[in-house]
């Protein structure tokens, strides 16, 4: 067989594992890749701005399109700067594979330019991650590294390779498909646990599904079987921040997100339920508030492709490990096997309808400022006539505000940092969506703070005429920060306020953006449909009520129960044990 | 505000692992990661074609924590298998130590008797010392230390622990 050198035949995999778009910045140790991309046309090379603008949006891409995204980047600084975004991805299970080249294998140590331990910086941020030093394992480790990114609880897995691979030939033939020595996740679940699950179902008087990221991570199939689940149950639907879209906002079962923003009715629903069927989701600190106060009544079901999920911070009465759209399947056949019908849950809905009658996400009217929730809620209204809409939000208020307010009816739609809360995520994760769904109206919900951790990506989205829209809810604070000052440190705005801000408008018209400014409640309509009937990319600068706070909430350290509806139950002080949590 | 510790209990963990670059790394950097305790470690490979090592961790943490360290060590891609000895025991856990002790006169006969009745060998000696090879548990091997500390201990080196499931099953 000819050989290949290491560079083309790790191409010559890409392509074979049906690679479209990979996100890179080339440098010295990824010269011979990128003389080997120069010549296969096959691949398309997003030249991003920095480095960790390309794995964020690998991340979009990935959880846009559900296939896994891949990230190029060169040795030492290239390696670093992406790590940020390869801790995110193993953070919310997004499958990403991450090539880094490396100083030749004989220079390996000697702290050469541009040397970085990179598998050792990123042993602990990625799935698995490996260095190869002999050409013939580049193929197969190619291989296994996509097998490992996409099944089981997906996640990043890094490939560093040193030069004088990339240059050193050896035959290459595409891997047979392989058994992994060691690395098989579970998929199919114990039909005893299904059957113990089935009956606990039909036997609740107040069930409730919470669900999350690991049903979008499951597939589509997995969300169309939650919708059949719920339906033949009646039971309400609540679901994390990463899980939104799994489940329609416009179902009369849907009662919106849970834990510390989420709503009024999900929340208590949560602290009353019998039983709680958690579905592709970790019981994260953000959802269930303090643990000891957390869903006292309930019995929990907990499916999970990942075991070390399940007992880790709340112990389930019945464990469920399993890829999500296969356990569904299977409680769902023996839910009609058996004859179960939805039990009467008329009381638990009297009783929910109550808590709904709050209207916990209601926010005060102006006419003089733009309320920042309401300029969600016309971004929702407005691009309600787009045909598919993707929405991507950086860290912090707005983040919480386009959650609560942005209705989501399908999966892959709503993409942001849940676990790793990582400002300057949202926009290059917009400009990777926009790549996989080029028909789609993408729209990054930004903060004035947070969109500029990757504002130089405005390049990216010129030079690729990528249309994405830039929404930024400006209102001159790290808000969320402000509001935690507000909240525990008696209003000491300690570094929070966004001083010499640049003119958003004017950046973006340098960058050859069409710039739109908002500065008045009576502009907002207007000025939120001129942004998505103008082609092109689109800087908004949206100017809002600059002491908004994010309510609902419930206080660090607090119980389901003790949610705060509005400023008048802040206190302004907290305990120092109430202090100390994140 | 004062931090509360909990109560913890010692597990013995056997794990086989694929023999390659880095996944001492791994296993330690693990706990270190996640704040688990590591009492001892040992590592060896055990197959004849090198491909796969045997590691013995001791750890201790609630019992909690044992699940989540067992879950976590059995997602990484180059874990084979983890077995809880403790657990799925009864088992045999073993533990080998060079002790080098100084001494003349009395000292160095009292050092010997004791030897002996700790089962433990004298592999190096010169006119004024001893190194002892003792194997056992871990609480065999701090009496026995112990005990030549009051004589004239001068360093120690230990494995640290290994162990199997007793009987004809593998762990």
């Amino acid at each position: 067989m000819a050989e290949k050198s290491g560079a083309d035949i790790l191409v010559e995999c890409l392509i074979d594992l049906g690679v479209e778009v990979v996100f890179g910045y080339p440098g010295g140790a990824v010269l011979p890749i990128y003389d080997a991309l120069f010549n296969h046309l096959k691949i398309r090379h997003v030249l991003v701005r920095h480095e960790q603008g390309a794995t964020h949006m690998a991340e979009g891409y990935a959880r846009s399109t559900g296939k896994p995204g891949v990230v190029l980047v060169t040795s030492g600084p290239g390696a670093t700067n992406a790590v940020t975004g390869i801790t995110d991805a193993l953070m919310d299970s997004i499958p990403m594979v991450v090539i880094t080249g490396q100083v030749p294998t004989q220079l390996i140590g000697t702290d050469a330019f541009q040397e970085a331990d990179t598998v050792g910086i990123t042993r602990h941020c990625t799935k698995h991650n490996y260095l190869v030093k002999d050409p013939r394992k580049l193929a197969g480790v190619v291989h296994e590294a996509f097998h490992i990114a996409t099944t089981g609880r997906p996640g990043p897995v890094v490939i560093d390779i040193p030069k004088n691979v990339q240059i050193a030939t050896a035959p290459y033939a595409r891997p047979e498909t392989f058994e992994h020595a060691s690395y098989r996740p579970q998929t199919k679940a114990d039909p005893v646990a299904i059957a113990a699950a089935v009956e606990m179902l039909a036997a609740a008087e107040r069930p409730i599904f919470y669900t999350g990221g690991g049903v979008i991570n499951s597939g589509p199939e997995a969300s169309a079987l939650l919708r059949e689940i719920a339906g033949l149950t009646r039971a309400p639907v609540t679901s994390t921040l990463m899980g939104l879209g799994a489940f329609p906002a416009a179902s009369p079962q849907w009662l919106g997100m849970l834990g510390m923003h989420g709503t009024y009715e999900a929340n208590w629903a949560m602290n009353k339920a019998d039983l709680i069927i958690c579905v592709g989701a970790r019981f994260d600190d953000r959802v269930t508030g303090r643990l000891d106060a957390f869903a006292p009544n309930a019995k929990k079901i907990h499916i999970d492709i990942d075991r070390s999920s399940i007992n880790k911070t709340v112990e389930v009465d019945l464990p469920i490990v399993a890829d999500v759209a296969s356990a569904l399947t299977d409680m769902i056949a023996l839910w009609k096997d058996r004859g179960h019908k939805a039990a009467d849950l008329s009381e638990w809905w009297a009783r929910i309808d109550g808590w709904r009658a709050r209207n916990s996400l209601a926010y005060p009217e102006s006419c003089e400022e733009i309320m920042p929730q309401e300029a969600i809620a016309q971004l929702y209204k407005a691009s309600r006539s787009a045909k598919d809409v993707i929405i991507t939000t950086e860290v912090g208020q707005h983040q919480m505000w386009a959650a609560q307010h942005f209705g989501f009816e399908e999966p892959n739609k709503w993409l942001t940092s849940g676990g790793l809360g990582t400002m300057g995520y949202g926009f290059p994760a917009a400009i990777g969506a926009q790549l996989g769904n080029p028909e789609s109206l993408v729209v990054c919900v930004a903060g004035d703070a947070s969109v500029q951790m990757n504002i130089q990506e405005l390049g990216t989205a010129t030079q690729y005429r990528l249309p994405v829209k830039l929404f930024i809810l400006n209102n001159e604070y790290m808000g969320m920060v402000r509001q935690w000052q507000e909240l525990t440190y008696e209003s000491r705005y300690s570094n929070s306020y966004s001083d010499s801000l640049p003119d958003f408008v004017k950046l973006g018209e340098a960058y050859g953006w069409t710039g739109i400014r908002i500065e008045s409640p009576r502009e907002l309509e207007a000025g939120i449909r001129r942004m998505i009937e103008t082609p092109g990319p689109v800087i908004v600068d949206c100017r809002v009520a600059k002491l908004s706070n994010c309510f609902p909430m419930i206080p660090s350290g607090a119980a389901h129960t003790d949610m705060l509806l509005d400023p008048s139950q802040v206190e302004g002080i907290m305990s120092d044990e109430a202090k100390a949590l994140v | 505000m004062h931090i509360q510790e909990e109560y913890s209990e010692r597990h013995v963990l056997s794990l086989t692992v694929t023999n390659e670059a880095g996944i001492l790394a791994r296993i330690a950097g693990l706990f270190t990661a996640r704040g688990y305790n590591i009492d001892s470690l040992t590592v060896a490979d055990i197959t004849a074609d090198h491909a796969i090592s045997r590691i013995t961790i001791v750890t201790n943490g609630p019992p909690k924590v044992i699940d989540q360290i067992i879950a976590q060590l059995d997602r990484l891609v180059p874990v084979h298998k983890v077995t809880d000895l403790t657990e799925n025991g009864p088992f045999v856990e073993r533990e080998l130590a060079l002790v080098k002790v100084a001494g003349v006169g009395e000292d160095r006969i009292e050092a010997l008797r004791l030897a002996d009745v700790f089962r433990a060998k004298v592999v190096d000696t010169t006119i004024e010392s001893f190194i002892f090879e003792i194997t056992g548990t871990t609480e065999k091997i701090d009496n026995f230390v112990g005990l030549m500390r009051q004589i004239g201990l001068v360093e120690v080196g230990r494995t640290g622990v290994v162990g199997l499931i007793r009987g004809k099953e593998p762990n």
